[in-house]
């Protein structure tokens, strides 16, 4: 599957944010890169259908997405496998596998309101990895990681593509210079 | 902050009670008719709490007035829940919501007698004191659920009963045991009221009425512990059960 945009355009108050935005994200990792504040997260909530273009076509993305937000967006006052549960419907078999992997532990029964900001950030992405998804959006998943995190991260997201068109949107570009890139410079 | 009752002050004034009610009886004739002492109310309870008449009135009041408070908090929750996502009920509710706000309850208490049946009128006073208080703090609480939960489930496809467990229960659930904690003592003042007012046979308010009339002041202190007693023991029951439910709804 693939999905298309075409001619996206996209304002707030007056402001554009995207202007005639065209691009295709194929199955693999396709980074979107730009600097901060010129339409990544419009363009994956575009994406998402949590709001709507002002103008253009976006073909292909009405299927079953899993996201990573700028912010985690976990339930804080839940474990991690609370968090699993709740936003999958159960606890995926290989979820002890990938958050270890990731360095979390499933088993850990402290709420995530006790975890480094970087536990949540690898959480919130093991989320998305686990979920039965088909397309994967991924809105700066290593915002707030260090080297190793970020490498163990990448590595995740790599070997669990799947097939799956996943957007990466980031600004740093490190390991994954084999990606295409769709980069939006702001209008 | 809710300042707490101390085993010394509760015992303090206790005795300031039992002095005055004393130096009442000591400077006038019958003057323990004013003011009966706290030792006088509690043997009177003693002795009503054997009879059968008593344990019929505490079940007979306990069951309107608590009846119209389960009710009136199933009524406020639903029509909450469906006018947080929609403008003209919350408009449509508005005036009705605050006019019995303002309104003394005996002028509705006055009103539904001419209505309904004395029996019925705890339940329907009580019922009406709890709606306000629970439906605008349910209303509150939905207002400030977190709207990137909801993005997130949208995106997940997270189902309604997962949602209502993991996002509008906790957001929700402190909003509701504070309004449910206040209504419950409101129901009971109000309630009570409507009974003395009423006078439907064999419940609390008509004893009170009849404490009143005979200036058994005893009886009236005792039947007053015993309104006080049951508000407590209500709302911990259903503050206990409350959370024993939301325990069991979370993801």
């Amino acid at each position: 599957m693939e999905i298309r945009v075409e001619g996206l355009c996209k304002s707030y108050g007056g402001k554009p944010v995207l202007a005639n935005l065209t691009a295709v994200f194929r199955p693999g990792i396709t980074c979107v890169a730009a600097p901060s504040g010129t339409g990544k997260t419009t363009l994956l909530r575009l994406l998402l259908g949590l709001e709507q273009p002002d103008g253009g076509s976006i073909r292909g993305a009405d299927c079953r997405w899993a996201a990573v937000f700028q912010e985690d967006r976990l339930l804080e006052d839940l474990p991690a496998a609370g968090n699993l549960r709740f936003a999958l419907g159960k606890v995926p078999e290989d979820a002890g596998t990938l958050l270890s992997r990731l360095g979390l532990d499933l088993s850990d029964p402290k709420n995530v309101r006790t975890w480094s900001g970087g536990m949540k950030r690898r959480l919130a992405l093991a989320r998305a990895l686990l979920a039965p998804a088909e397309a994967l959006a991924l809105d700066e998943p290593f915002a707030g990681l260090d080297g190793e995190n970020r490498d163990r991260c990448l590595a995740a997201i790599r070997e669990r593509e799947g097939g799956r068109p996943v957007l990466l949107a980031t600004h740093d570009l490190t390991g994954l210079e084999d990606a295409p890139v769709v980069r939006l410079r702001g209008v | 902050m809710v300042p707490k009752l101390r085993p010394w002050s509760v015992s303090l004034w206790l005795l300031v009670w039992q002095g005055g009610s004393m130096a009442l009886a000591a400077a006038y004739p019958h003057g323990e008719l004013l003011l009966a002492s706290p030792v006088q109310a509690a043997l009177r309870l003693l002795e009503l709490l054997a009879s059968s008449a008593f344990w019929r009135a505490v079940g007979n009041s306990s069951l309107r007035i608590f009846g119209g408070f389960l009710l009136s908090c199933a009524l406020a929750l639903l029509l909450a829940s469906l006018a947080a996502g929609r403008s003209w009920l919350r408009d449509l509710l508005a005036p009705p919501v605050a006019v019995v706000k303002a309104v003394p309850v005996a002028s509705f208490i006055i009103l539904a007698l001419v209505w309904l049946d004395a029996g019925a009128l705890s339940l329907f006073i009580s019922a009406l004191m709890v709606f306000p208080p629970v439906y605008l703090n349910v209303l509150e609480g939905l207002r400030r659920t977190d709207g990137k939960l909801l993005e997130l489930a949208r995106v997940y496809r997270i189902p309604l009963w997962r949602r209502i467990g993991g996002i509008y229960l906790p957001q929700v659930l402190p909003y509701f045991r504070s309004a449910a904690s206040l209504a419950l003592g409101l129901c009971w003042k109000a309630g009570a009221a409507a009974e003395v007012i009423g006078l439907p046979a064999g419940t609390i308010g008509e004893r009170l009425y009849t404490a009143k009339i005979y200036l058994q002041t005893p009886d009236l202190f005792a039947w007053t512990a015993v309104i006080l007693f049951l508000a407590a023991a209500f709302e911990r029951l259903f503050l206990a059960a409350v959370d024993g439910l939301a325990g069991k709804a979370g993801p």
